[in-house]
């Protein structure tokens, strides 16, 4: 159920993203989603991609400082209020979203979010009760 | 080995002072033959046999780096140019080079002194000695080289540099005492990480530091990194090179080998004498030196003496402390003194902070403004931002309490600062006044 994000450390410098996604394309690696937070002065790069293992390892060998982190990527129907339903069912029962991004897959045509949350078990037991879909780790690096 | 000149490494302050006072006399003769002291004697209407104590030495004016540029080339020789067998010259980096000359019977004395000190950290014969400070006309070189070999060690004159060189040398040569920079050790030691090694690969043992002023957090570091004693080693080329000072470690400080240099501490602003164990600028006064006397040269360096005397060590040199600063490397910033060293104690402390770092002064609305780039250690990164973000502020109280400052911190990717293979450039003042 988990799916590996990667997340790179980036300081503020011209072109440093760049630099990155030459290295992911040199190595043939596709990301599906990614999200950028930036403070003043540094960046944080979370993405979602097609290897994260090769990922992180090339990313390593390059001289990123980079980090796996288990995400929960759940499908959400396209349309009004969709996301609204999944946040309802979360928040009544105090889970808490650390960050959060979102795609739109192609096969279906729904929303793919993923979420940051603290404690994953027990997230994934209170979704599922809800009715909600949770994507599998290879659907998603498959997308 | 405890003693490399047991007579006069046990003399009793007594010995000592009068030691002096006869070396001193030596000395003022010797000077009055170099151009320089001859018109400084004459314009100051100084008879050198007016000296009669060590206290004396007051009464006569300093000798500055800027008057041995002046004088290059041979401005200071005090003898005929056939006696002299070596010359040295310090970096020409701030200005025109300064050059030191030296009889044979200087290089030997000089040798004794850096051997002294080795057996004083503990090295013997049987050691293997890797030399990683440069040759050439950069004392640390030579210097240490004489003064192993003539302990007995097998020297490997290696010179700084080539890092992964270095790293095997260590293991095949099984080198058990380094001598090295500490901002060099400091990426040697990250080399070593990178290449899978750890100090089990080696036989180190003991690491003789010099050149340049680092602080005790980052000697808690590197002792720890590569499971070694560090100690340190005090000298500028003026005063010949390293073995001026050296610490034993049975109490806090330096020795100052006082049979061959005359140490004072003044206050850098007025040129007085500093008052007991109070920080302030280092001058020297060559006691054993025939080619090139200096009288009250001031080193530009930031100390403190101790005032006592005795140690465990059987010695009674007075000690001097860890070197603080520069007088030209102390930043003001916002009318606070600050020195680059405190806040290199302050980063090293903390091990979510990798070895290199940059202060960057800029002057922004007529306030100035310190920022402190830092390059975060890899392997403490987890993916989230909140962690960053207390890092920073931890860094920024850090440093406040220690110099009362407030910093911006840019935290940077391991590796994003240039690392230093010799003299580290730290600081970067954009302040335009």
């Amino acid at each position: 159920m988990y799916v590996k994000q990667i997340s790179v450390f980036l300081e503020n410098k011209a072109g440093r993203l760049w630099e990155l996604t030459e290295v992911l394309r040199d190595n043939g690696l596709n990301i599906r989603a990614l999200s950028l937070a930036d403070t003043t002065d540094f960046g944080i790069l979370r993405m979602i991609v097609n290897d994260p293992e090769q990922a992180f390892q090339t990313l390593k060998e390059t001289g990123f400082s980079s980090a796996e982190t288990d995400v929960l990527v759940v499908e959400i129907p396209d349309r009004p209020g969709g996301l609204a339903e999944v946040l309802k069912i979360m928040t009544r029962d105090g889970i808490n979203v650390e960050y959060m991004y979102a795609f739109v897959e192609k096969k279906k045509g729904n929303a793919a979010v993923v979420m940051r949350v603290e404690d994953l078990e027990r997230t994934i037991s209170v979704l599922t009760e809800g009715g909600v879909t949770i994507l599998k780790a290879e659907e998603v690096y498959a997308m | 080995m405890k003693y490399w000149s047991e007579e006069i490494e046990t003399m009793s302050r007594s010995e000592i002072e009068a030691l002096q006072l006869k070396r001193l006399k030596t000395t003022l003769a010797r000077a009055a033959h170099s151009p320089f002291y001859r018109e400084l004697f004459r314009k100051n209407s100084i008879n050198p046999e007016d000296i009669r104590s060590t206290e004396d030495l007051t009464y006569l004016p300093f000798t500055r780096k800027n008057d041995l540029r002046l004088s290059y080339p041979r401005g200071f020789l005090a003898v005929k140019e056939d006696e002299v067998v070596r010359m040295h010259a310090s970096s020409g980096t701030t200005g025109q080079s300064t050059v030191i000359y030296h009889t044979a019977h200087d290089l030997n004395e000089w040798t004794d002194l850096v051997t002294r000190s080795l057996v004083v950290a503990g090295a013997g014969e049987k050691d293997v000695f890797q030399n990683m400070m440069s040759y050439g006309l950069f004392t640390g070189g030579l210097g240490l080289h004489y003064g192993a070999e003539r302990l007995g060690m097998m020297v490997i004159p290696i010179g700084g540099g080539n890092t992964h060189r270095q790293i095997e040398f260590f293991r095949d040569f099984k080198t058990s005492v380094i001598h090295i920079t500490p901002s060099y050790a400091l990426h040697v030691s990250d080399v070593i990480k990178d290449m899978g090694l750890g100090p089990v690969d080696f036989n180190l043992r003991l690491m003789i530091f010099g050149a340049e002023p680092y602080s005790e957090a980052t000697r808690d570091k590197l002792e720890a990194s590569f499971r070694v004693r560090a100690f340190n080693c005090y000298g500028l080329t003026e005063m010949n090179g390293p073995g001026v000072a050296f610490e034993c470690r049975q109490s806090e400080g330096m020795h100052v080998w006082e049979d061959n240099y005359l140490v004072e501490i003044i206050d850098p602003a007025t040129g007085q004498p500093a008052g007991p164990g109070e920080i302030g600028e280092v001058v020297f006064t060559t006691l054993n030196r025939e080619a090139m006397p200096l009288i009250r040269y001031r080193t530009r360096d930031l100390a403190q003496l101790f005032p006592e005397t005795e140690c465990p060590c059987g010695r009674n040199f007075r000690r001097l402390s860890r070197i603080l600063g520069r007088t030209d490397d102390m930043l003001i910033v916002r009318g606070v003194n600050v020195f680059p060293s405190q806040i290199e104690h302050v980063l090293m402390k903390l091990p979510e902070v990798g070895t290199n770092y940059q202060i960057i002064l800029n002057r922004v609305d007529n306030l100035d403004r310190m920022t402190i780039r830092v390059e975060i250690y890899g392997k403490m990164f987890h993916g989230e931002a909140r962690e960053l973000r207390l890092l920073r502020k931890k860094i920024q109280h850090e440093l406040k309490e220690q110099i009362l400052l407030s910093t911006e911190i840019e935290l940077m990717e391991p590796g994003a600062l240039p690392p230093s293979q010799g003299k580290a450039k730290r600081v970067f003042d954009n302040r335009e006044i």
